[in-house]
């Protein structure tokens, strides 16, 4: 039988965002995803997890990431939670804005929503949460925003 | 792979030499330590190659957007050589490919620098 659930708790480390990029590499791979998917994937899932490591937890040496991934037929399904004090939606820039575009940050969520089909971003009972959707027989290259 | 990188000049323009990952932490460093220092040196015409940089996040993004500026506010010239691929098309959904000066010709590329 086939494992389709991988779950992860790691340390707030730099160390954390490059396992959790290899791990989504890994699993992408085995499931049957192209390079160019696999290296969105990898890279969504980085860039979650800088958020989380950083933005979140601070590099709190008591706060943890949370890594699930779930294969099913249609969909992988990433879920990345920290344990810091939440991600205020509204207050993110748009990086494509005229006056941001020379910003040297702000960019990670904006690729996250990129390269996933479905993305769901919401604070959870310690942090935040974001879960990432992407179809296995998916054609989109822009990620859609999903309500609560 | 981490990233590395090498200097050399022609005709008056240095050549960055990148190859590898410019991502947070190591590689961001590195490369902002490398524009840092051709600037103390006075060398303003700086031409990166990104040929062998296979793989770009958003910190690495962010790291050739300060290189940009920080040369640019000097009053020096800071342009991109010999995009991958993936680095393209980073640049391409992040609307920078047009900020940036992208040459894929690097004899042209130095010529280009006033």
């Amino acid at each position: 039988m086939t494992e389709n659930r991988f779950s992860y708790t790691l340390d707030s480390t730099l160390e954390t965002v490059d396992a959790a990029e290899e791990a989504a590499t890994r699993i992408a791979t085995d499931q049957g995803f192209g390079e160019d998917e696999v290296m969105q994937i990898a890279m969504a899932v980085r860039e979650a997890t800088v958020n989380a490591v950083l933005h979140g937890n601070a590099y709190d040496p008591s706060k943890k990431v949370n890594l699930d991934f779930e294969k099913t037929t249609s969909d992988l399904v990433i879920t990345i939670r920290d344990q810091g004090r939440g991600l205020d939606l509204a207050k993110l820039p748009d990086p494509l804005a005229a006056d941001n575009l020379l910003k040297t940050s702000g960019r990670g969520i904006f690729l996250i929503r990129s390269f996933m089909d479905e993305v769901q971003i919401r604070p959870s009972q310690t942090g935040t949460e974001i879960k990432l959707v992407k179809h296995v027989h998916g054609t989109a290259a822009n990620g859609k925003e999903v309500t609560q | 792979m981490s990233m590395k990188i090498s200097t050399r000049q022609v005709d008056g323009v240095t050549i960055v030499d990148s190859s590898g990952r410019i991502t947070l932490g190591e590689g961001s460093v590195t490369l902002r330590d490398t524009v840092r220092d051709l600037l103390a040196k006075g060398q303003k015409k700086i031409l990166v190659n990104l040929g062998d940089v296979n793989y770009i996040d958003s910190s690495g993004i962010g790291e050739l957007v300060s290189a940009f500026t920080t040369v640019r506010n000097q009053g020096g010239e800071l342009k991109l050589l010999n995009l991958t691929k993936k680095v393209h098309d980073l640049l391409q959904i992040t609307k920078l490919y047009t900020v940036f000066d992208v040459k894929d010709d690097e004899a042209a590329a130095v010529k280009s620098f006033s």
